[in-house]
C-alpha cells in the first residue's frame, strides 16, 4: 500500500480502533485468531460494518451488514467516497499535506451518488450512508478484506478503491487506523518478502530498477534479466500457448486448485516435464515426471515465516521429517549443483536469513537472534537498533509529509467478466470453512467434529424456485463444466447468491465451475464470481 | 453472539406469543431491513439482555418449565448464546427443566419457622393427596406458615398459607384469597411505617392520597435534590436489608458520580429465613414504596428505578404492578411527575427462586440476565453498579423510612432510637411465641420487651433460644433478654440484628434439626461459584449429620472451625461469610448437646 | 513508527508486603506486586491470558482494614495498603480450599504446581470423610468426538474454560456453568453432545484448563495406555502452517511424534488462543495415525 508490500497495521491496532470495515472478508472462519483481535475491538466499544455478498459468521458480528452484490465493490467505495465529499467529512488537512490527485478524484466520483450506488451494489441508501459517515466520523477506523476483495478480475483497482476511502479520511499511518490485508497463506507474505514476485527482488525492491538489479547481481555473483517473469496465470497461458514447457511446483496443488481446472489440468498435461516438490501426494504431484518429497515448512524444518502484520517469525523443527522426505533447503542447493552449480554448498536456514539482510534493506535490522529473541519482529526493520514496525505510513503525518505522497486513483466500476443469464442465472462465490483449508491437502488427515462436506449453498428463495430442499443432490453447471454436488438452503444468502468451499476436490470438484478470467495487473483469477447452473438430478 | 448455534426443537405457538410480547418494547436483536441489510450487533444484544430473566418467567408460567423449544426461541430473538441462557435458567429453582406433571407445582415451605409448624407433615399430606410438591426455602410467611407457594401454569401464582392439615383441599383453594394481617400492634400510636397496614385499600391511590400520601413527593420537588440527601443524611437512616449501611452517604456518593446514567434499586428480593416485614409493607402500602423510590430517584439522579422482588410474593408483585400503572397514568411517575419537568420510572423485576439474589451485586446480574452470581467488590455499586452505572440499592424498609424524614425534617428523625441507630425498626416475630407477626419498635427496645409485647414464650416446655438476624444470624440464649436490639448492642455483643427477625424456641425443639435444615439451606442457596462456599456449605453439612446424634469430638469441632474459617474469610459474599454464624453460635452456646 | 506508550503507568504506589515496604506501577494487582517480590502466590482460576474471575479464592491475601480476605488476582493496589500473605488466617484459607477440592474433586492429573500447594500447605482432605460418603464430582467421562475429551470429575470449577469460549477469546459460548452450588456444573445447552453444541473445537477450553478435565483425545488415549510421559516430552515453538495471521504453536513432541500443542499466552498473536486448525490440525504430520 502506498509503496509498501504489506498491510499497514498491527493486529493489537483493532482492538483499540473505533470502526472497524470488514470487506470481503469473512476472518472469523478464515483468520479466526486476527477475529480474536477484532472482538476485543468491539468490546472495547468499536461498531463494525461488514461488506459482503453473504451474511457470513463475521458478518453476523457487525453493526451493519451491507449484502453487496458480488464484483459491486469499486461502485460502493466510490459511492461512499462521494458521501464523504459531499457530507463535507474528508480530512482536508491530511488530503493536502499527505496526498495527490484529489482535485481529479473528487470529480472522478461525483457521479456516484447514493441512489446510483444503490442501484449498483444492491444496498439499500441509508446503509451507505451510515456507512460514510461512520467512518469518516471515526477517530480511529480500520478496513480490512481478504480474497472477497482480490479474487476478481478487478482485484488491483479494488484495492485501490479502498485505499481512497483512507486518504479521503486520513485514516492511515496512525496507531488504531489502517488497512489490512488479511493473507490467506501462513507465508504469502513471506513469499512476497522474498521476492517471488515476477516484478520484485527480495525486500520488494523493484526489478526494473537497474541499481537494485546490479546490487543483487553483485551479491549472488549472476546475471538477472530485467523483464519481469510470469505470474500464475500468466504461466498457465503460456503452458497453453506451449511456450512454457518445463513447470517446478513447490507445496502448491493447482491440479486442484486452479479456477477452470479442466483446463487447468490440460494445460499440466501437454508440459514437457513437470515436477513436484511437495509432502504428500497430491493430484499435482500424481501428475509430475519427478516427485521430489519434501519437510514440513512448520514442524520439520527450520526457518521464517511472515504473517499479516508484516511480522517475521521462526519456524522450528520439532520433528524429523518421515522416509525420504528432505529439508527444502537441501533440495534446492542440491538441485543448483546437479544443475552445475557448485558454489551453494548446503546451507541452514540462518545462512540463508543472513544472506537476505545483506540485499533487503527492511529485514536489516532482524539478525537471526533478535527474531528468536523478540518473538519476531515486524518490518521494516532497518538496523539493529530499530524496533521494528508495528505500523506503516506515519510519514503522511509529518509536516510536511516525508516521502512519496499517497496518490488518489481513479478506478471505475466493472462488473464481473461472466454476467448472469437465462442458462447461467445463479451467481456461485466460493470461501473458505472454519475446520479446513485449501485443497485439504493437509486438513483432510484430522477428524474433524464440525466437518459438514462440500454443499452448495443457495438461498431459501432460489431453493423454491427450483424445487429443492437441504440434503438434495443436484447438477451444478458453469459455461466451463458440471459437477454434482449436495444441496444446502442457508436463510442467510440472497436471492441470486450461491456459495461453496473447496476444500474436498477429490469429492466435489468446484474448481471445474470457478471462472479462470483474471485481473492483468496481479494475475488472481475471479474465483468470486462465475455464472451457474443448478439443475435437479433426474431420477434413473 | 453470532456463533450461535440452535437444537432442532421448535417452540410451542403460546410460548412464542409469551415470549415476543416480553420482547415488544425492544424487538429481537436482528433486524432485518432489506435482503442486503441487516443491523445487529453488540449493542443491540446488550440492550436486550435484560430480557432474558423475564422470557424465562414467560416460558415457566406459559408451559410450567423451560422446554428447549421455548429457549432456543428466546435465544435466537435476544441472541443469547444457548449455554449461557440455560445456565441461568438452571440457575433459579422456580425454573424448571423438566416437563411439568400438572398445572400446578406447590412449594411448601418446610424453613425453620413452618418446620416448627408442621411443614413436613403438610408435606407428605399433599404428597399423598397426588400434588406435585416441592419443598421450598423460608417463603417469608413466617408468622402465618406453613405455607405453600403455589406455582401455576398460565394462570395467577398464589400463596397460601395458615395450612390446615386437616382439610388440605379445602385448603387450597379457599385460603388463597384469604386476607391475614398478624399486626399485634395495629392502632398504636407508636407505629410509624406501618400505620397505613391493614388500614387503607392497597389498591386505592386516592385512599393512599387521603392517608398522606404523595406530600412528600411534593415536598421533595420543592426542596430539590441536595436538600433531599441532606435531610437523609441527618436522619442517621441506616439500611435495615443487613449491612446498615448510611443511606445518605450511599445516596451523595451515587449523586456525586456525574456524567453517567445512574440508577435505584430497590432490593425485595426478601429471602432471609424468618423475615416477612417487606412483603407486610409491599402487600399493603405499595404506594408508599413507589412514592419513596420516586424521591430516592430524584435524589440521586436517577431515571429510572428497578424493585426486584422475589418470585414468590406474587400478591405484593401484583398489587405493586397495579399501583405503578395508577401511579403513571396520574403523573406521580413517568416523563414529568407532577408537572416538574423530571423524569423517573419503575420497573418490577421478579426473581425465580435463589436466596443469593438478595445480595447487591448478585441481584445486578439478575437483572442483566445472566446467572445470579455476587461479583467482587470492590469495586462498588454506587460507582459500578447495575449496568456498571452508578447504582443506589435500597431495602423496602429503608425507603419506607424516607417519606416521614422529608415531611418531618431529618432531625426528628434522628430524635426517635438511639444516637447510633435512629428511627425505628421492623422486627419479625415467629416460632414460640404467643403473637406472631410484625412488630415496629424504637430503636433501643430489649430482646426482652419485644418478646414481651408478642405475648412472650408460648408453646410446650420453656424458652431455650432465640435466633437473632435469621440464618444468616445467630442464636442467643434467654440470657440475652436485656439486650437492646439497636446496631451497636448488637454488634458489641457479637450478634446481628440481620434483617430484624426474631424467633423463638422451647427446650422441647429439637435444635439439632433446625441447625441442620440452617445448613440444609446454604448448601442450597450456595450459587457455587466460589470454592469456600460451594464445598464448605456441603462439608459443613455432611458434619453436623454426621456429629446430629453424639456430642462432637474434638476433630470435628477443628474440621468445623476451619471451614468456617474459610467461608467467613475466603468467600465472595455474604452468604458464604454467614453461612456458619448460627451454627456456630448454637454449638458456643451448647445448644445442639446430647443430654 | 512505534506504538504509542500504553500508558504504563509510570506512577509507583507504595504498598507494604509482608512488613517490607515496595513499590510497584500503579495499576498493579495484588498478585502482580507479589510476584515482583518474589512471593509465590498459588493460583487456580487466575491466568495471564484471561480476565480474574476470583472464584477460587486460593490466592487470598489479608489487607489491614478489610474484614474478609481479598483475592490477589484482581485486586488493584493502593497507596499505603498494608498486605498480608503469609498470616494464619491466609495459610488456613488457603489450605482449606485446596483441601475442600481435593476432597471433591480428581486432582491427579493437575498441574504439578496445584499438586505441590496441595502438600506445601498442609491440605488433609482425608479429615472430610471416606470419599464414598461424602459428596464428590465423580462422574463418566465424556468422549463424544476424536479430538476432545472432558472429564468434569476432576473440575474445579475455575470458569477459565467458560471465559476462554466466552468473550476473554473465542467468544463462542457453546459452555456456560450450569446449575448452583454444589451441582453447578459445566455444560453446553440441556447438556446437548459436544458435536451437536456450538462448539468450534478451538480447544482454547483445553488451553487454559488447569487440572486435566479438558484435554486432546491424544493425552487422554495415551494417559489410559499408560504411554503420557511429560519427563519425555519436548517443546518446540514454530508458526502455524495454515492461514497468514501466524499463530506460534508450542508442539509438544514424544517420541517424534506430536502429541498436543498449545500456544504461548504473553504472545500478542495469538495470547495462547488457537482455532481448530491450528490446534488440531497437525495430525497430517503422522498420516498413518
Amino acid at each position: 500500500m502506498f509503496g509498501a508490500g504489506g498491510g499497514t497495521s498491527s493486529y493489537k491496532e483493532i482492538e483499540e480502533t473505533d470502526a472497524i470495515v470488514l470487506w470481503g472478508s469473512n476472518a472469523r472462519t478464515a483468520h479466526p485468531i486476527f477475529f480474536h483481535h477484532l472482538l476485543k475491538g468491539l468490546s472495547n466499544g468499536a461498531r463494525m460494518w461488514a461488506v459482503d455478498p453473504r451474511r457470513t459468521d463475521s458478518a453476523k458480528f457487525a453493526d451493519v451488514w451491507l449484502g453487496i452484490n458480488v464484483g459491486s465493490d469499486i461502485a460502493l467505495a466510490n459511492g461512499v467516497a462521494h458521501e464523504i465529499i459531499d457530507a463535507g467529512l474528508e480530512n482536508k488537512e491530511f488530503i493536502a499535506n499527505a496526498t495527490t490527485g484529489f482535485e481529479d478524484f473528487a470529480a472522478h466520483v461525483e457521479p456516484w451518488t447514493l441512489k446510483r450506488t444503490s442501484e449498483t451494489t444492491g444496498v439499500p441508501v441509508e446503509a451507505i450512508r451510515d456507512l460514510a459517515h461512520g467512518y469518516a466520523n471515526a477517530e480511529k477506523a480500520q478496513i480490512m478484506w481478504t480474497l472477497g476483495i482480490t479474487e476478481h478480475h478487478t482485484a488491483v483497482d479494488n484495492v485501490l478503491a479502498l485505499c481512497n476511502l483512507s486518504l479521503l479520511t486520513g485514516h492511515v499511518g496512525r496507531w488504531g487506523s489502517g488497512l489490512v490485508p488479511l493473507r490467506g497463506q501462513n507465508n504469502v507474505q513471506g513469499g512476497g518478502d522474498m521476492g517471488a514476485l515476477p516484478n520484485k527482488l527480495a525486500g520488494f525492491q523493484d526489478l526494473a530498477d537497474e541499481e537494485i538489479r546490479v546490487k543483487f547481481e553483485t551479491a549472488w555473483g549472476s546475471e538477472i534479466p530485467p523483464e519481469p517473469g510470469w505470474h500464475l496465470t500468466d504461466m498457465f497461458n503460456a503452458m497453453g500457448r506451449g511456450e512454457l514447457r518445463a513447470l517446478y511446483v513447490i507445496g502448491e496443488n493447482p491440479a486442484d486448485s486452479e479456477a477452470d481446472v479442466n483446463h487447468a489440468r490440460e494445460a499440466l498435461e501437454g508440459l514437457d516435464i513437470l515436477v513436484v516438490q511437495d509432502v504428500f501426494m497430491t493430484r499435482t504431484a500424481e501428475m509430475a515426471d519427478v516427485v521430489l518429497p519434501a519437510a514440513l515448512g512448520w514442524a520439520e524444518s527450520d526457518g521464517t515465516v511472515t504473517n499479516s502484520e508484516r511480522r517475521v517469525q521462526r519456524t522450528r523443527a520439532a520433528i524429523k521429517p518421515p522416509g525420504d522426505a528432505r529439508q527444502e533447503i537441501e533440495i534446492i542447493s542440491d538441485l543448483a549443483r546437479h544443475l552445475g552449480d557448485n558454489s551453494w554448498g548446503q546451507p541452514t536456514a540462518e545462512d540463508l536469513w543472513e544472506e537476505l539482510r545483506t540485499v533487503s534493506p527492511m529485514h536489516a535490522g532482524m539478525s537471526w537472534e533478535r527474531i528468536e529473541n523478540e518473538g519476531g519482529i515486524q518490518w521494516p526493520c532497518p538496523d539493529e537498533n530499530h524496533p521494528g514496525s508495528p505500523f506503516l505510513h506515519d510519514r503522511l503525518w509529518k509536516q510536511p509529509a516525508e516521502g512519496r505522497l499517497a496518490p488518489f486513483s481513479c478506478v471505475d466500476d466493472r462488473p464481473p467478466v461472466e454476467s448472469l443469464d437465462d442458462n447461467y442465472p445463479l451467481r456461485l462465490t466460493t470461501g473458505r470453512a472454519l475446520d479446513s483449508y485449501n485443497t485439504g491437502v493437509q486438513t483432510g488427515k484430522y477428524n474433524s467434529p464440525i466437518r459438514t462436506g462440500e454443499a452448495l449453498e443457495v438461498s431459501t428463495a432460489d431453493a423454491e424456485k427450483l424445487g429443492i430442499s437441504t440434503g438434495e443432490r443436484v447438477i451444478v453447471s458453469s459455461r466451463r463444466g458440471s459437477v454434482e454436488m449436495t444441496v444446502e438452503i442457508d436463510p442467510n444468502l440472497p436471492l441470486g447468491l450461491a456459495f461453496t468451499t473447496f476444500h474436498f476436490p477429490e469429492l466435489v470438484d468446484v474448481n471445474q465451475l470457478t471462472n479462470s478470467a483474471y485481473d492483468l495487473k496481479s494475475g488472481t483469477a475471479e474465483f468470486k464470481a462465475a455464472a451457474i447452473r443448478v439443475e435437479k438430478m433426474i431420477d434413473a | 453472539m453470532p456463533d450461535i448455534k440452535f437444537g432442532t426443537s421448535l417452540p410451542t405457538d403460546s410460548e412464542k406469543k409469551a415470549v415476543d410480547e416480553t420482547i415488544e418494547s425492544h424487538g429481537p436483536v436482528t433486524l432485518e431491513i432489506t435482503e442486503r441489510l441487516v443491523y445487529a450487533g453488540r449493542q443491540r444484544t446488550q440492550e436486550r439482555r435484560h430480557l432474558l430473566l423475564p422470557a424465562l418467567h414467560a416460558l415457566q408460567h406459559t408451559s410450567g418449565w423451560i422446554s428447549p423449544g421455548g429457549l432456543d426461541y428466546v435465544c435466537r430473538v435476544l441472541e443469547i448464546p444457548p449455554a449461557e441462557a440455560y445456565g441461568v435458567a438452571t440457575f433459579y429453582h422456580l425454573f424448571s427443566s423438566q416437563p411439568p406433571s400438572g398445572d400446578q407445582i406447590l412449594h411448601v415451605c418446610n424453613d425453620i419457622a413452618c418446620s416448627l409448624n408442621g411443614a413436613n407433615d403438610l408435606i407428605d399430606a399433599l404428597k399423598k393427596e397426588g400434588h406435585e410438591t416441592k419443598p421450598s426455602p423460608c417463603l417469608g410467611q413466617c408468622e402465618r406458615g406453613p405455607a405453600v407457594f403455589v406455582q401455576r401454569i398460565a394462570s395467577q401464582d398464589t400463596v397460601v398459607f395458615d395450612a390446615d392439615l386437616k382439610h388440605i383441599g379445602k385448603f387450597l383453594t379457599e385460603n388463597s384469597e384469604k386476607e391475614s394481617i398478624k399486626l399485634p400492634q395495629a392502632g398504636s400510636d407508636s407505629l410509624r411505617l406501618l400505620t397505613r397496614v391493614g388500614v387503607l385499600d392497597p389498591n386505592s391511590l386516592e385512599d393512599y392520597q387521603s392517608h398522606g400520601g404523595y406530600e412528600a413527593l411534593k415536598k421533595a420537588l420543592e426542596m430539590g435534590d441536595e436538600q433531599i440527601i441532606e435531610e437523609v443524611s441527618k436522619s442517621g437512616l441506616r439500611g435495615r436489608g443487613g449491612a446498615a449501611f448510611p443511606t445518605g452517604v450511599k445516596w451523595k456518593a451515587v449523586a456525586d458520580e456525574k456524567g453517567r446514567a445512574h440508577h435505584l434499586v430497590c432490593n425485595a428480593d426478601e429471602s432471609e429465613p424468618g423475615t416477612f416485614k417487606d412483603r407486610v409493607l409491599m402487600e399493603n402500602d405499595p404506594f408508599a414504596l413507589i412514592e419513596s423510590m420516586t424521591i430516592a430517584g430524584l435524589a440521586i439522579g436517577a431515571e429510572k428505578g428497578w424493585i426486584y422482588i422475589r418470585g414468590e410474593y406474587p400478591i405484593a408483585r401484583q398489587r405493586l404492578t397495579a399501583a405503578i400503572g395508577k401511579t403513571r397514568k396520574s403523573g406521580l411517575l413517568g416523563d414529568n411527575i407532577l408537572g416538574s419537568g423530571r423524569k423517573f420510572d419503575i420497573e418490577i423485576r421478579s426473581g425465580a427462586g435463589a436466596y443469593i439474589c438478595g445480595e447487591e451485586t448478585a441481584l445486578f446480574n439478575s437483572i442483566e440476565g445472566f446467572r445470579g452470581e455476587p461479583r467482587n467488590k470492590p469495586p462498588f455499586p454506587t460507582t459500578n453498579g447495575l449496568f456498571n452505572e452508578p447504582t443506589a440499592v435500597n431495602n423496602v424498609e429503608t425507603l419506607a423510612n424516607i417519606p416521614r424524614i422529608i415531611l418531618n425534617g431529618g432531625e426528628t428523625f434522628a430524635a426517635e432510637g438511639t444516637d447510633q441507630s435512629s428511627g425505628t425498626r421492623l422486627f419479625c416475630l415467629s416460632g414460640r411465641v404467643a403473637l406472631p407477626g410484625l412488630y415496629e419498635f424504637e430503636f433501643g427496645a430489649t430482646l426482652g420487651e419485644i418478646l414481651d409485647a408478642a405475648g412472650g414464650f408460648s408453646g410446650p416446655g420453656t424458652l431455650k433460644a432465640i435466633l437473632l438476624g435469621g440464618a444468616a444470624g445467630s442464636f442467643v440464649t434467654p440470657e440475652s433478654i436485656d439486650l437492646p436490639l439497636t446496631f451497636e448492642d448488637t454488634r458489641e455483643a457479637g450478634v446481628a440484628l440481620g434483617s430484624g427477625v426474631i424467633m423463638a424456641f422451647s427446650d422441647e425443639d429439637e435444635l439439632t434439626k433446625t441447625v441442620l435444615r440452617i445448613a440444609e439451606f446454604f448448601r442450597d442457596e450456595s450459587c457455587g461459584q466460589c470454592v469456600p462456599c460451594r464445598v464448605g456449605t456441603v462439608r459443613q453439612e455432611e458434619l453436623l449429620i454426621r456429629i446430629a446424634d453424639k456430642n462432637p469430638v474434638e476433630a470435628d469441632i477443628s474440621l468445623f472451625d476451619d471451614l468456617a474459617s474459610v467461608m467467613s474469610d475466603a468467600s465472595i459474599c455474604g452468604l458464604g461469610h454467614t453461612a456458619a454464624s448460627a451454627i456456630r453460635s448454637a454449638l458456643n452456646l451448647g445448644l445442639l448437646e446430647t443430654q | 513508527m512505534s506504538e504509542p506508550a500504553k500508558n504504563p503507568s509510570e506512577t509507583l504506589v507504595e504498598i507494604t508486603l509482608n512488613d517490607k515496604k515496595i513499590s510497584a506501577p500503579e495499576g498493579s494487582t495484588i498478585l502482580d506486586a507479589c510476584k515482583q517480590a518474589n512471593i509465590d502466590t498459588p493460583t487456580l482460576c487466575w491466568a495471564e491470558n484471561l480476565t480474574p474471575v476470583n472464584v477460587c479464592r486460593v490466592c487470598v491475601v489479608e489487607v489491614e482494614g478489610s474484614r474478609a480476605l481479598v483475592p490477589s488476582c484482581s485486586r488493584p493496589i493502593e497507596e499505603g495498603m498494608v498486605i498480608s500473605t503469609d498470616s494464619e488466617r491466609v495459610n488456613t484459607s488457603r489450605r482449606m480450599v485446596l483441601e475442600l477440592l481435593a476432597s471433591s474433586v480428581e486432582l491427579d492429573r493437575a498441574d504439578k504446581e496445584i499438586r505441590g500447594w496441595i502438600t506445601s500447605y498442609g491440605s488433609n482432605p482425608d479429615r472430610m470423610g471416606n470419599s464414598s460418603e461424602i459428596k464428590t464430582s465423580k462422574q463418566p467421562v465424556k468422549i463424544q468426538d476424536d479430538l476432545y475429551v472432558r472429564d468434569y470429575e476432576r473440575c474445579i470449577l475455575c470458569y477459565k474454560c467458560v471465559e476462554a469460549c466466552g468473550d476473554d477469546a473465542q467468544h463462542t459460548f457453546a459452555i456456560a456453568t450450569a446449575g448452583r452450588g454444589f451441582e453447578a456444573r459445566i455444560s453446553t445447552e440441556f447438556d446437548a453432545e459436544l458435536p451437536d453444541s456450538a462448539c468450534v473445537y478451538c480447544g482454547n477450553c483445553i488451553g487454559v484448563c488447569p487440572t486435566g478435565a479438558l484435554v486432546f483425545k491424544t493425552e487422554h488415549d495415551m494417559r489410559e495406555e499408560n504411554s503420557w510421559d511429560p519427563d519425555n516430552q519436548k517443546v518446540t515453538e514454530t508458526i502455524c502452517g495454515f492461514c497468514g495471521v501466524g499463530c506460534n504453536l508450542e508442539l509438544h513432541t514424544q517420541d517424534e511424534k506430536i502429541v498436543k500443542v498449545t500456544s504461548p499466552s504473553d504472545h500478542s498473536v495469538t495470547e495462547g488462543h488457537l482455532c481448530i486448525k491450528g490446534r488440531f490440525g497437525w495430525q497430517h504430520a503422522h498420516p498413518e495415525n
